[in-house]
């Protein structure tokens, strides 16, 4: 057989030995933490806060961190669409398409998409000292805002930068101002918030580092912004690192309720892209 | 002028505010970190903290050489486990697979994207540390806990697979067909055409998504503090035990607000954190750019 | 039901009147003087005088890149979203300057010219709402005038029948000419005094072309229509007064009869005699 061929050969097998090693990398991420917590998970968990001795073997379960995580995410994602939608909105229709500041605002999103949420915390950190603020929820919900912005202006400017000339032109033509045009823009891309709106409910639920240093922890389910509050992650890492193996367990549990979280908002996502696009002009 | 006017140019304005104090985001991130880390810049010259290896904040001596060679073992690692995994599927995605077999592997990319970093941190501790511990180790005759550079080389590896997958996709179908099909005319296998044309042509975008690869594996938090092993002392080899930056920020946020110098220390290290990943994704961000609009 | 002729309010009777719910000024004759326009340096309308005669449909014909569609978006000033556009001179509607007009007049100007866009572009809404934007945002709310409008004008343009039991199905979900009947009745809506149609059956099957242009040949009543069009055939068919551009000038303008006729111009003639397009 000719070199060449047997190259080829050679790294197809190689592809398809990388693919394989993905798929087994997923399962086996998903399998192991299932199989290691699902049996472990009780309803009592889920429903219950932490009871007397929680952290040396004592009963109760983390309900804390469940709500507290939901509470930081949906305030975060409403207060970050909040700012991306009116800033996506200005990029794309207020400022001309080679315009300085709307290129100089996009690598702006790009950088900031890449900084670690660790430094996001010791920054909100740093500044909620200066403010005199001590760890809280709304602590949590800025810092995870500032986290998501970057997500949500990205991934919606990509699509509202394809919205077709003809559809402003029709909305102009019936003599709309261009802030009137919002109401064609936000349904145009429905789709592009939609998915937005998951993949930050994904990584802000997920976020462990930002929120360490802003929201601290807690035992309770917080009653207003300024108290402390628990979250899911947290409540994993701060749980497996007990030596009480009952402890850890309860780690575990928490561990399988954030990764079916997830689970279910990538595969829910799917789902409701296509019924937010039902609008869309191609 | 009428309301309607007056409405579209106070939101006008109003969204002007919004972009510009976004933006100023980043610039003020970096003077408030700078401004937190300078009382110990002050103390210990910006040489000595970089190359001093002793970590003993009670005494006031911050080496930050054990953490600065954790990081770097560790993304090292990770990129070298990553890259080979990343590139050959994305490949095969773009160049040979069916669409069907696209819309199977997707999800997979998707879901491995979407995990939290904890869960992998989970994952390290249950099947990687104890594989490094009873199956690697061993088999180089050494004796570890398995909390370890290679665990958390391995763990950071697979969690940046599919940015780097997702990156070179869309820098490999920036490539035109009729480029491709003129090495296929001349009698070129498809991996001939690959290598030659496709991964030639885009070499600077390769670069480019591993350097932004390499920022995101140096941020990595939750999951390098779960099997690192946290031991300040430089690693030797990758049976030892590290401690990157993020992990000792991380660590230490609790205990450092009792001694002004030591908060210093912790933010001096935000600081590094923010300035290298900055540079690198400015850099990698235009380059793609560029790609892209060529 | 009358549906082209516009019912007087009377000055007793506060109802709500459907398609009389903007004001009217009665002199609205569209005309331009020593129109240029440039963009990038580059002169496409050279001292351009024409006058669109009200209550009749104008055609605009010549070979493709004489400016016609250029023409047409300075009218409602829609070559204000191309990139380096320069205009000098005049275009008169009643009596304001379109091209001196500042931003505020701008949507009212708007509102009295509509258009009607080469391919059907319904906005990204329901049925309904696709003919309700328009008039909401010029001030007009409540459900039942907005009911009222939006059963009117679908019926004006025969879509009623077709579309009444989906007015909430997304306007993408319309067949071709459905949505350019659809984005005639989103223009009409707004009351405008001129219509502009930019080669608008140009993108349409025969059957639809033909029930688009039959539309407006029943419209003129009530509209002035201003149309660029391709197909010298349909011109003849429903033209009242044609202007016969060619790079960027005007060199013949008149009534259909004798512009097709008995051209003047020696270009006018070598174009319809099909020696150039």
């Amino acid at each position: 057989m000719k070199k060449s061929l047997i190259e080829e050969k050679i790294f197809k097998m190689l592809m398809y030995a990388a693919i394989a090693l993905v798929i087994y990398f997923v399962a086996s991420v998903v399998l192991s933490v299932f199989k290691r917590g699902l049996p472990l998970l009780s309803w009592e968990m889920v429903s219950q806060l932490p009871g007397g001795g929680f952290y040396i073997g004592g009963g109760g379960g983390f309900l804390n961190a469940i709500v507290g995580s939901l509470y930081i995410v949906g305030g975060a994602t409403i207060l970050g669409l909040g700012i991306s939608i009116p800033v996506v909105f200005f990029l794309n229709v207020y400022l001309k398409p080679n315009s300085r500041l709307g290129s100089v605002a996009r690598l702006a999103y790009d950088v900031l998409f890449g900084i670690p949420s660790i430094v996001y915390g010791a920054f909100g950190f740093t500044l909620m000292i200066y403010f005199e603020m001590r760890t809280s929820l709304i602590g949590g919900i800025l810092v995870v805002t500032l986290l998501i912005i970057p997500i949500f202006i990205r991934s919606m400017d990509e699509v509202a930068k394809a919205t077709p000339t003809d559809l402003m032109e029709a909305a102009y033509s019936l003599g709309a101002t261009r802030w009137e045009t919002i109401a064609v823009i936000v349904r145009q891309i429905a789709p592009a918030i939609a998915t937005a709106t998951l993949l930050s409910i994904g990584r802000a639920i997920g976020d462990a580092a930002g929120v360490m240093f802003t929201a601290g922890f807690s035992d309770r389910i917080p009653t207003s912004l300024t108290q402390q509050t628990a979250t899911l992650p947290l409540s994993v890492y701060f749980q497996l690192q007990s030596p009480s193996l009952e402890v850890q367990n309860r780690a575990y549990a928490a561990a399988v309720v954030l990764t079916f979280i997830v689970l279910a908002l990538s595969i829910g996502g799917r789902i409701i892209m296509n019924r937010f696009s039902r609008n869309k002009i191609q | 002028m009428n309301r309607r006017l007056l409405k579209d140019r106070t939101a006008g304005y109003m969204m002007f505010f919004l972009t510009i104090s976004s933006l100023l985001l980043v610039v003020t991130m970096g003077i408030g970190l700078y401004l937190k880390a300078s009382p110990i810049l002050e103390e210990h010259s910006l040489w000595d903290l970089l190359s001093a290896s002793e970590w003993k904040p009670m005494k006031n001596q911050f080496g930050f050489f054990p953490f600065l060679m954790g990081t770097l073992w560790v993304s090292g690692l990770a990129l070298i486990i990553a890259i080979p995994i990343s590139l050959l599927m994305a490949i095969y995605l773009t160049e040979y697979a069916h669409s069907l077999v696209r819309r199977f592997v997707y999800p997979f990319l998707d879901i491995l994207a979407g995990l939290p970093s904890v869960i992998y941190g989970v994952w390290g501790m249950l099947l990687i540390v104890p594989w490094v511990a009873n199956v690697a180790a061993p088999w180089v005759d050494r004796n570890t806990t398995g909390y370890t550079t290679l665990a958390c080389g391995i763990v950071l590896g697979v969690m940046v697979i599919p940015l780097l997958v997702s990156l070179f996709i869309e820098i490999f179908s920036n490539v035109s067909h009729e480029l491709r099909e003129a090495t296929f005319a001349l009698g070129a296998t498809r991996w001939q055409t690959t290598k030659h044309v496709v991964l030639r042509k885009t070499a600077p975008g390769i670069i480019a998504a591993i350097v932004l690869a390499a920022s995101r594996v140096m941020g990595e938090t939750i999951a390098a503090i779960m099997v690192c092993g946290n031991l300040a002392i430089a690693p030797g080899s990758l049976l030892d035990a590290c401690y990157p930056i993020p992990a000792l920020i991380a660590n230490n946020y609790g205990e450092m607000l009792s001694m002004p110098l030591y908060e210093s220390a912790l933010m001096f290290a935000a600081f590094i954190l923010f300035f290298v990943v900055l540079v690198f994704n400015l850099f990698s961000r235009l380059v793609l750019k560029k790609i892209k609009t060529e | 039901m009358n549906l082209f002729h516009r019912e007087k309010a009377s000055a007793k009777d506060n109802a709500f009147v459907v398609n009389n719910k903007f004001p009217h000024p009665d002199d609205m004759r569209l005309s331009t003087h020593a129109l240029c326009v440039s963009i990038g340096g580059n002169p496409i309308l050279k001292h351009v005088n024409v006058d669109i005669p009200c209550n009749k449909i104008t055609c605009i014909i010549g070979p493709s890149g004489c400016g016609k569609t250029t023409l047409l978006r300075t009218f409602n000033r829609l070559v204000d979203t191309i990139e380096g556009v320069k205009m000098t001179g005049v275009v008169m509607l009643g009596n304001q300057n379109i091209v001196a007009a500042g931003a505020s007049e701008l949507t009212e100007i708007r509102r009295h010219i509509g258009l009607v866009p080469q391919r059907p572009c319904p906005l990204p809404m329901s049925i309904y709402d696709n003919i309700a934007y328009g008039c909401r945002i010029h001030g007009i709310s409540g459900r039942r005038k907005l009911d009222a409008i939006v059963e009117y004008y679908l019926r004006a343009v025969g879509l009623w029948d077709e579309v009444k039991d989906r007015l909430n199905a997304p306007a993408n979900k319309l067949s071709g000419g459905q949505q350019q009947r659809l984005c005639l009745a989103r223009s009409l809506a707004i009351e405008p005094s001129y219509l502009l149609a930019d080669e608008s059956t140009s993108a349409l099957d025969p059957i639809s072309s033909r029930m688009v242009e039959e539309l407006f040949v029943k419209l003129k009543k009530d509209y002035s229509i201003v149309m660029v069009t391709h197909t010298l055939r349909q011109a003849k068919r429903i033209a009242d007064h044609v202007i016969f551009m060619y790079l960027g000038e005007v060199i013949e303008e008149g009534d259909a009869e004798q512009v097709f006729n008995r051209p003047k111009h020696e270009l006018t003639q070598r174009y319809l005699a099909g020696s150039f397009s």
